[in-house]
């Protein structure tokens, strides 16, 4: 299976999207955290944070990142 | 290292050891990428001349079978050609299907060339509208280590790139060098000394010495 990017092109996150939503729920919060979480390599851990914050799941506060009220909708 | 492109006027020069490489941002099978998504981890940038081609074909299985070796070492692969996304995609479907190798690792689709002509992987004398096979090493800071270029025709060697690999992480943990021909578990060298007092000395660590200037020890 080819790996996708966690927001599709209708806005929407993908699994892996979800799959790292679902992480910042339980709690990780750090890149490391998530990736340890998800199983995601960091490399695709960082680009995943730049599409979900960019779309609004997710913000940034200082160094580390949250779900917004939309993205905690969407966590499984 | 200067390179001119043909078709344009401003010179291009390419990151060389030593250097941090310039950072980026590409469209790949994994999504956008930047080049500082990698750090923290070492990498492998490579490129190859274009998808649904004979020896780029052996090369992206030899990859993938290295591919838990590199893992080993905290490596990643970050491939590159100027076809599109969707042409790679199309190709490592057929990769998978017809031969049973799944590609494990992001392909940049270079289609405005911006990657490739940054790190010169363009040579016009070659082809003015491929890549030729360049690997670029690179350590957790993004900087470069080691810089391989191959021709259009030779295929690259897997065990050489795992080969260098071993010999950067062992040089920065170890402070030592590797000689020719060296692979995990041979024999060190051991740095020359900077006077002769620590050339005297070192006579006396056991080192095997074959002179004062060429120390070798086992780690």
């Amino acid at each position: 299976m080819i790996a996708v990017p966690c927001v599709s092109t209708d806005g929407k996150p993908t699994k892996s999207g979800i799959k790292m939503l679902s992480a910042l729920k339980s709690g990780a919060s750090t890149p490391d955290a998530l990736s340890g979480a998800t199983g995601m390599p960091m490399f695709r851990v960082r680009s995943g944070l730049r599409q979900l914050v960019k779309a609004g799941f997710v913000k940034q506060v200082d160094n580390k990142y949250q779900l917004t009220p939309e993205g905690s909708k969407l966590a499984a | 290292m200067v390179i001119l492109m043909e078709e344009k006027s401003d010179e291009i020069r390419l990151p060389l050891i030593g250097e941090k490489a310039p950072d980026f941002e590409a469209l790949t099978t994994q999504g956008t990428l930047r080049l500082s998504d990698f750090e923290g981890s070492w990498l492998v940038l490579f490129s190859h001349p274009a998808d649904f081609t004979p020896v780029c074909t052996t090369e992206f299985i030899a990859f993938s079978e290295i591919y838990d070796e590199l893992k080993k070492r905290n490596t990643e692969l970050l491939g590159l050609s100027v076809d599109s996304a969707s042409s790679h995609i199309a190709w490592i479907r057929n990769v998978e299907e017809k031969m049973g190798v799944k590609i494990p690792f992001p392909i940049i689709a270079d289609l405005n060339k911006e990657v490739s002509e940054k790190f010169g992987m363009i040579h016009p004398a070659q082809s003015k509208t491929e890549t030729v096979r360049c690997v670029f090493i690179m350590d957790p800071e993004s900087k470069i280590r080691t810089i391989l270029y191959y021709p259009l025709t030779t295929g690259r060697n897997m065990q050489e790139i795992l080969r260098i690999i071993d010999a950067l992480q062992t040089t920065d943990k170890h402070k030592v060098a590797t000689p020719a021909n060296w692979n995990p578990g041979d024999p060190v060298v051991v740095p020359p000394p900077k006077t002769s007092e620590q050339a005297e000395e070192r006579i006396k660590e056991g080192y095997d010495c074959k002179d004062w200037y060429l120390c070798f020890k086992k780690l």
